[in-house]
């Protein structure tokens, strides 16, 4: 059986199961109270768990963010929801010098079961400061995890594993998802570990995760119409990255595109072709194609902004170029 | 804004404790003293490598303060907290061996000086970032409160701290929703070489903390039995929500080992130390016949001794093997935090 759901509806029953089955499961952020959550996701809340748990805070990133380490580290299980990734910038220093290092800089002596939502990504004209990319970033820091809910089942699934990890995971929701709806199933297969293939093909791959996952699925339709199979990679868990399923799509169809709104320069596909190199050189037939944000703040006039993002016509062109 | 640069006069009075708790801490004051001289010598013989923040000077702000928590309380502390960890609990052996990088140290050596941990004591840290303490310590007041503990947090930091916006961020949280936490900051009247009137607009700390609705009290820093009567009311108000106490202390020291102190007059620097907080001490418990000079050399010639038992120690200790360079940055499966 499954029922239809919109991703913003998923990620409030995750939640609201997370609040229902653990004590020590609370959320904290701006507006997830009163406001019922800047993207309603927390809708409600308030009224049934109470402000102890649904802890509204004032535009402090850095203080509550930390605050939130602090309380993983004194026995409780929360969920520190950032706005958008553009304000994370603004708790950088205690996500990177507290959460990712303290198990480590304590010898192993304490861990800090923190979960950090956040959305990200441009499409909603919002321009250059409300629109940032930068999951790349946190995937380079070890001591965190860092995940990229790209459907409704991940939405619904990935919440309940990562509170449980004793370690800090870092979750990017794509702005553009919200409203997408999907079927899921009564019984979902969601890990945290894991890339998993969104559509099989044989004659290209593309490596893609967050809001460029439809971009790609709408290129490989695209595609599939004049017989060319793409396969669709979501990588779904940006850190540690699956390394093994991006080596195996290599070997399946010998040809990459990398999807990717993070800025090409230094971004998470720089890393995802790095390990093509590594792991699966010798089973190309033409060197990787990135298909990534342009090197440009994210501009407000909807064309323009269009431009500067991935898209299914790059993508497809990227793959037609490939072809000869 | 000026501020008065001078030590104030030495401590006066009656010290109103039983020999054998004034002992403890004039103790404690050499114990961190004598740990201290010596772990400037190893610096300089490169035993101890990195950074090295020495305390002396200040003992009487950590030791005077740190006896007024108790053993279910938090403790978050900056990189100069040799002496916070050696009171709180942690054996002067394990320190030195972090401070060797050795695995038998209290963070397997994977911190040394500026990151002393240890969860038997809730020493949570530690932190070389300059107010990054205080967030952690908010939120580890706001687990207490939700889980209904007793146990308070009291986080240190310094004045330097309290020019970055984590200092003003925490305070509001913690006042905002009346958390136990301590805020205790350690006015050694310099952020590095930097001094307070030339870092802040307002240098009255207790005013500055004061505006964000929370007790602030001040004290001097370098009377133990001020810092203990004052940490002690603190302790007892910060079950109703934050405190800020702010402790007036000096640094005799460098800042740390690269520091050639070309910003302050070694006229203030001589001051200060002629009021330094164990000798006024002990001078005031001789005076009430509380302390004599053999007890004095007793005590300071069994710090000598746990020294050179802690150098030892660490000498003795043994390198994490490489392949475990991995181990810790993330929990092992089937360990549960």
């Amino acid at each position: 059986m499954t029922r239809k759901l919109s991703y913003r509806e998923a990620m409030r029953e995750a939640m609201h199961e997370a609040l229902t089955n653990d004590s020590r499961v609370f959320l904290m952020g701006e507006d997830v109270g009163r406001y019922g959550g800047t993207y309603a996701f927390s809708k409600g809340f308030l009224e049934e768990f109470g402000p102890e748990r649904i802890r509204d805070t004032p535009l402090s990133e850095l203080g509550f963010v930390g605050a939130g380490i602090g309380a993983s580290l004194g026995g409780l299980r929360p969920i520190v929801e950032v706005m958008t990734v553009n304000f994370s910038l603004l708790a950088l220093d205690q996500i990177v010098n507290s959460a990712a290092l303290l198990r480590h800089m304590s010898g192993g002596q304490f861990s800090v079961p923190l979960v950090i939502r956040m959305c990200t990504g441009a499409g909603r004209q919002l321009a250059a400061q409300h629109s940032h990319s930068l999951e790349g970033w946190y995937a380079h820091i070890p001591g965190i995890k860092v995940l990229a809910p790209a459907t409704i089942e991940d939405a619904r699934g990935m919440l309940a594993p990562a509170l449980a990890d004793p370690d800090p995971v870092v979750i990017f929701e794509h702005c553009g998802l919200f409203n997408t709806e999907g079927e899921l199933p009564d019984k979902w297969d969601v890990d945290i570990s894991s890339a998993k293939v969104r559509r099989e093909g044989k004659h290209v791959a593309f490596v893609t995760y967050g809001g460029s996952l439809p971009k790609a699925l709408a290129a490989a339709e695209t595609l599939a119409a004049d017989g060319i199979e793409a396969e669709v990679l979501d990588l779904r868990v940006l850190r540690p990255l699956d390394t093994v399923a991006i080596a195996a799509a290599v070997a399946k169809c010998h040809r990459v595109v990398v999807v990717d709104e993070n800025w090409k320069s230094g971004g998470l596909a720089a890393e995802v072709v790095a390990r093509i190199m590594e792991h699966a050189f010798y089973e190309l037939d033409a060197p990787v194609a990135r298909v990534c944000a342009e090197e440009v703040p994210i501009p407000y006039a909807k064309h323009m902004e269009d431009a500067a993002l991935p898209q299914p016509g790059k993508i497809v062109a990227a793959v037609k170029e490939m072809l000869g | 804004m000026t501020i008065d640069h001078h030590a104030p006069s030495p401590p006066a009075g009656p010290v109103p404790w039983d020999k054998d708790f004034a002992l403890k801490l004039l103790d404690d004051m050499v114990r961190i003293r004598r740990m201290e001289e010596k772990s400037a010598e190893l610096y300089g013989a490169g035993k101890i490598r990195g950074f090295l923040h020495l305390y002396i000077g200040e003992e009487a702000v950590g030791v005077g303060a740190l006896h007024a928590l108790r053993p279910e309380d938090n403790v978050v502390a900056t990189y100069r907290e040799h002496g916070h960890a050696l009171v709180r609990g942690l054996s002067m052996a394990s320190i030195m061996a972090e401070m060797f990088g050795k695995q038998e140290g209290c963070a397997r050596g994977h911190g040394g000086s500026m990151h002393l941990f240890d969860a038997a004591t809730r020493l949570y840290g530690g932190n070389a970032i300059v107010g990054g303490g205080l967030p952690l310590a908010t939120g580890l007041a706001l687990a207490a409160k939700l889980q209904n503990e007793a146990r308070i947090t009291a986080c240190f930091f310094g004045d330097g701290a309290v020019a970055e916006g984590a200092f003003h961020e925490s305070l509001n949280l913690a006042a905002l929703w009346k958390l136990p936490v301590l805020f205790c900051c350690e006015n050694n009247l310099f952020g590095m070489g930097t001094s307070i009137e030339r870092a802040e607009s307002q240098t009255d700390l207790v005013a500055k903390a004061a505006s964000y609705n929370l007790p602030a009290l001040s004290c001097d820093g370098m009377d133990i039995v001020a810092v203990h009567e004052t940490m002690q009311q603190a302790v007892v108000q910060a079950k109703n929500g934050p405190v800020f106490i702010e402790f007036r202390t000096y640094r005799f020291r460098a800042h740390s080992m690269f520091d050639a102190e070309l910003y302050r007059d070694k006229a203030e620097v001589e001051e200060w130390k002629s009021r330094g907080p164990i000798h006024t001490f002990s001078a005031r418990l001789k005076a009430e016949g509380k302390l004599t000079e053999e007890e004095f050399l007793a005590l300071d010639a069994a710090a000598m001794k746990e020294v050179e038992a802690a150098v030892a120690f660490a000498e003795d200790g043994t390198w994490e093997p490489v392949a475990d360079l991995l181990k810790d940055v993330l929990t092992p499966e089937g360990v549960t935090s």
